[in-house]
């Protein structure tokens, strides 16, 4: 029998008292917040050494960005484990923090916070579109957080952002643009017809593939902007003038298939030369139908979605390494087709951070220390080419925070690429447009 | 009770809330200190979008120009004509305020649907917009304010704009008076007559008040609450970009003041930390967060329609302005 | 290219584009005509039409005529059935409030959304068309399954046409309507109506998809186009009018492609955004809707 002053009044929620709701609900909120306070509490009785780096991954999961996000995600983890398998990096071992940005340069700038603030991540790195790069790098500047994108966009080498940001692992639009030109006014004419969407990457080819045809003897005839919205194409089609010796085209997006789809509604088997960006196809399958019209047509590659017979064991390596096959498709789904001329960015930016630290005597993320690393990347100069570096081998220009590499011009054979040319590091550099270095930490 | 000038309660409520924001800097760790600040700075935008949806009872889909407005009045000036930040705020409100204007002059002679959809057109041309003079405004990859350009000299002092203090007491000031105003507007006479526009327009008209005159000084208020919103944004965390003028940002404030409750002073700053929190935890956890935030809102708006703090003042406190 | 030949190929193009906004506007439009709502997340029941027209098409090899027809059946009914479960289940409860109703569809918008993301995938994946054959015009090749798609729309909404207007469904719901309480004190199965409205709205954006999806991709995010072009049309056709939405769709299809012949293609669509908004300013009630009383 129960004491009368020990029974509680009639409870409908059942027991949930409100201090008990309270409590919960306050657990709940320190299990958010509390998630920065954990490793501190193990972390202190650690030696400093064996703790592990904490580097930030900022992917595009979701969002337009989705289908690159994942395959930066497949060779981000791959890296790591290497890196890992080989002691990691000053022998402690690296730990990968994964967060969503969408795709959207507000929530980027949210999850660089995130990164600097509740996961006190020692660098982070991933980003590859550029809107969502200029969204975040202020944030990263003002947190002093390194921060390594993989974008290829110019908006580092401009020298416009600050000078904790990096791109180190992949060469930029600028690069890649000029580097085209002297083999397509050479080889494929020169007269061109550029159709690009009218956002800023299809700005910065307009601009810098104009220039720098100018240089090499030809001309760009007419520049058809095509609005980001734009579902279908063949409306733009007439714009191409008949004297059109190559008709250059970087659409991206969702879109891509039906904007060569229509390509070859429209011109049917007489056509000028066709130069492309594989921007236009990265996870795409060249067989697909449809896409029969560029057979015979040129693209730019960074990194040759098929490999080649010569290829060095570099390349096989990072192939395994990253579970692809020798058609650039994953090896357990061959309709996977990878995104390969922007993941190995990846791969390299991450042993650039490996060597960076190691060179640097980084120890933990202080002030001081974080100057040294970004200091040690600023010295280095080249990055020789082998299974860190499988895209191949690079100068890096340490006032303008961005790599050059080689590019490479592929045609397409037999529903296949087959490279046809590889640039000169040289062919890609340009006048740089300020200096990192000078500005403070 | 809405409609009446603030009652000690009521200003004792809010006092309470601002004083709570003041305080809560100095425990909240770095990270939260970080998201309070950009809560409250959308807030004031959930805040401007609620004058015109809780309050006069006109459902745009377009308040994202509003927001580009002023976002890019203050980045524009600032950083092609090296303004100082004072300035760029201001001409930042005043671009909302002209836009508004323009807006409100074609847009208000709609109700209903039409007003929704004539509010998503415009804020779709002023994408586009900006978009199309990418000389200036670099398109959608947008132009940072360099730290060196968000420095505000008060005197002798030279504030910076990228510290954190500097930044949360800054989001908390305009916050501040935004909510103030939004409070002592909500009791006075023409907010009483908004009130009554929402409810019944043509019986307000009948009973001889202009209610279109009404309805544009509504959105002029509101678009300028949300230009504000958008300078401080932009001059705050340094970018400005095309992104911030696109649709989901026109859907966003409507949720959050869905969210916290349409027609309540302080819904709309409920509504936004409710939902960014939502979105933060579940991203920790999934990649598709976003489901369980669908999913989320579809239960709330069913078992709470009228939103947190309304349903809360239906239930119980009625005096809730 | 000459002008003449140009303004052809634009005139085409605008067909096609109009013939699958007819078909998605008129989903929208039987809904907010019979239950008075906005629906949000009608774009990703046109998406949803798209991407299960993907999965039908890759699941029978073989002539992509046969898939294709599957995907015409099946991609419609099981839009359909979703829609019909949401209007159960959600928006019966919020007794229609347009507010309500609103956040409740964004809601939606999410989980199709992301459920879309999570089973099929963020690439756009192309679906083969039934028959691919090319016109050749003296200055341009054309894709002729783009005209079928026409016909078929054209079929569609004449299909549709005849039940709303000539048969006792079509009667029924005209009636809901038209009032809506009178038609309950007849008794008209109101809910029923509803739900049946609104998931033929859904399967009416789902046909349309599947008829465009091989001429663009299957892509998760494809609906928020379709969704922001269908509001237009609806509100500039008139609310509750069937003539007015094809007219307007055929209007805006039309004047999308022929604009972007004479403007720059980004300026074409800022003018051609402010002509819509101007158009609702000065006529609200759309070019065929009634004034409101």
């Amino acid at each position: 029998m129960t004491d009368p002053s020990q029974v509680s009044r009639v409870d409908p929620l059942g027991g949930l008292t409100r201090r008990r709701l309270l409590t919960g609900l306050g657990a709940v909120a320190g299990l958010a917040a509390g998630r920065r306070w954990a490793p501190r509490w193990g972390g202190a009785a650690q030696a400093a050494t064996s703790a592990p780096i904490k580097i930030g991954f900022q992917a595009h999961r979701t969002g337009i960005g989705a289908a690159y996000g994942r395959w930066y995600e497949r060779v981000t983890h791959a890296a790591v484990k290497f890196i890992n398998a080989g002691g990691g990096i000053a022998g402690r071992p690296v730990e990968l923090i994964t967060e969503d940005d969408g795709t959207d340069p507000k929530r980027g700038a949210e999850v660089v916070e995130k990164m600097a603030t509740q996961h006190h991540v020692d660098v982070t790195f991933g980003t590859l579109f550029s809107h969502v790069v200029v969204g975040s790098a202020p944030r990263a500047g003002e947190l002093k957080m390194p921060y390594f994108v993989v974008s290829e966009g110019y908006h580092v080498a401009s020298t416009k952002l600050n000078r904790y940001v990096f791109q180190p692992g992949i060469t930029d639009v600028r690069s890649q643009v000029m580097s085209m030109a002297p083999w397509v006014s050479n080889h494929l004419g020169k007269k061109v017809t550029m159709i690009f969407p009218d956002y800023a990457f299809g700005h910065d080819h307009r601009d810098f593939f104009a220039t720098a045809m100018a240089a090499h003897g030809g001309e760009v005839i007419e520049k058809i902007a095509i609005p980001p919205t734009e579902r279908s194409f063949a409306k733009y089609l007439p714009k191409i003038p008949r004297q059109t010796d190559v008709l250059y085209h970087v659409m991206v997006g969702p879109g891509v298939l039906t904007f060569v789809k229509e390509l070859g509604e429209f011109f049917g088997s007489k056509h000028p030369e066709i130069f492309g960006f594989i921007d236009s196809l990265e996870a795409v399958d060249i067989a697909t139908p449809g896409l029969e019209f560029l057979e015979g047509s040129y693209f730019w590659e960074a990194h040759p979605r098929y490999m080649s017979a010569d290829a060095p064991e570099s390349e096989t390596f990072y192939r395994d390494a990253v579970g692809v096959n020798h058609e650039g498709a994953s090896v357990s789904d061959p309709k996977d087709i990878s995104t390969y001329s922007h993941m190995f960015g990846c791969w390299e930016t991450l042993f650039v951070l490996k060597e960076a630290i190691e060179a640097s005597g980084y120890q933990s993320p202080t002030p001081a220390d974080k100057q040294k690393l970004m200091e040690a990347v600023e010295a280095m100069t080249t990055f020789e080419a082998g299974r860190e570096h499988p895209q191949g081998d690079k100068i890096f220009n340490g006032k303008l925070h961005q790599s050059f590499g080689h590019q490479y011009i592929s045609k397409v054979e037999g529903a296949k690429l087959k490279p046809v040319h590889r640039t000169a590091i040289e062919d890609g550099l340009y006048e740089p447009a300020g200096d990192y270095t000078t500005q403070s930490f | 009770m809405i409609g009446r000038p603030a009652s000690a309660r009521v200003v004792g409520l809010h006092g309470a809330v601002l004083a709570a924001l003041l305080l809560l800097q100095f425990i909240l760790p770095a990270y939260h200190h970080g998201i309070l600040t950009r809560v409250m700075v959308l807030a004031v935008y959930a805040t401007g979008y609620n004058i015109l949806l809780g309050y006069t009872g006109l459902l745009s889909l377009g308040h994202a120009m509003f927001f580009a407005a002023g976002l890019y009045g203050a980045g524009l000036t600032v950083y092609h004509l090296a303004w100082p930040v004072p300035l760029g705020f201001i001409s930042g409100v005043l671009a909302g305020l002209a836009l508004a204007a323009i807006v409100g002059f074609l847009a208000l002679r709609t109700v209903g649907v039409a007003f929704m959809i004539v509010t998503m057109m415009f804020a779709q041309a002023f994408y586009l917009l900006t978009l199309y003079c990418a000389d200036y405004t670099r398109g959608d990859e947008g132009f940072v304010l360099t730290q060196d350009m968000r420095r505000m000299a008060l005197g002798d002092w030279t504030l910076s704009l990228a510290e954190p203090v500097i930044r949360y007491n800054a989001a908390l000031l305009l916050f501040g008076i935004c909510l103030i105003a939004c409070v002592w507007w909500v009791g006075s006479p023409m907010g009483r007559v908004l009130i009554a526009i929402r409810e019944n327009e043509e019986r307000t008209t009948m009973l001889g008040y202009h209610t279109y005159a009404h309805k544009f000084i509504a959105l002029l208020i509101s678009a300028a609450m949300c230009a504000a919103a958008g300078a401080a944004y932009g001059l705050l965390f340094g970018y400005v970009g095309s992104t911030f003028a696109t649709i989901h940002y026109s859907i966003s404030p409507l949720l959050w003041v869905l969210l916290g409750g349409a027609a309540t002073t302080l819904g709309p700053l409920l509504g936004a930390l409710c939902m960014f929190y939502l979105v933060d935890i579940l991203s920790g956890y999934t990649t598709a967060y976003l489901l369980f935030v669908g999913l989320i809102l579809v239960l709330l708006i069913v078992w709470f329609p009228k939103g947190i703090l309304g349903t809360l003042r239906e239930r119980r406190l009625q005096w809730l302005p | 290219m000459d002008f003449g030949p140009y303004l052809l190929l634009a005139a085409l193009e605008g067909l096609v584009t109009a013939a699958v906004l007819a078909l998605t506007a008129l989903g929208l439009s039987l809904v907010f005509g019979v239950m008075r709502i906005v629906n949000v997340a009608h774009g990703e029941f046109f998406m949803l039409g798209a991407v299960l027209a993907w999965g039908f098409t890759s699941l029978l090899t073989g002539h992509p005529a046969l898939g294709f027809a599957l995907a015409m059946i099946g991609s419609p009914l099981i839009v359909g059935a979703i829609a019909w479960l949401a209007e159960r289940l959600v928006l019966r409860r919020l007794h229609y409030d347009p507010e309500a109703t609103i956040v409740a569809t964004i809601g939606l918008l999410y989980i199709i959304q992301q459920l879309a993301l999570s089973v099929y995938g963020p690439e756009a994946r192309p679906v083969t068309a039934p028959v691919t054959f090319r016109i050749q015009f003296p200055w341009f090749g054309y894709a002729g399954y783009k005209l079928l798609v026409v016909g078929v729309s054209i079929l569609f909404l004449l299909a549709t046409w005849f039940v709303i207007a000539r048969t006792r469904i079509g009667l029924i719901m005209r009636a809901t309507q038209y009032d809506r309480e009178t038609a309950q004190a007849f008794a008209i199965p109101v809910d029923r109506v509803y739900a049946g409205v609104f998931a033929a709205g859904a399967m009416l954006a789902a046909m349309a998809a599947v008829l465009i999806v091989p001429i663009q991709q299957a892509h998760y995010l494809m609906g928020l186009d379709p969704l922001l072009l269908s509001f237009i049309v609806v509100i500039i056709g008139g609310l509750g009018s069937l003539k007015g939405t094809v007219f307007a769709a055929l209007l805006i299809g039309m004047s999308d492609g022929m604009i972007s012949v004479f403007f720059s293609p980004t300026l074409a669509k800022i003018l051609a955004t402010l002509l819509v908004a101007l158009v609702l300013v000065y006529r609200p009630q759309g070019l065929f809707g009634e004034v409101a009383q």
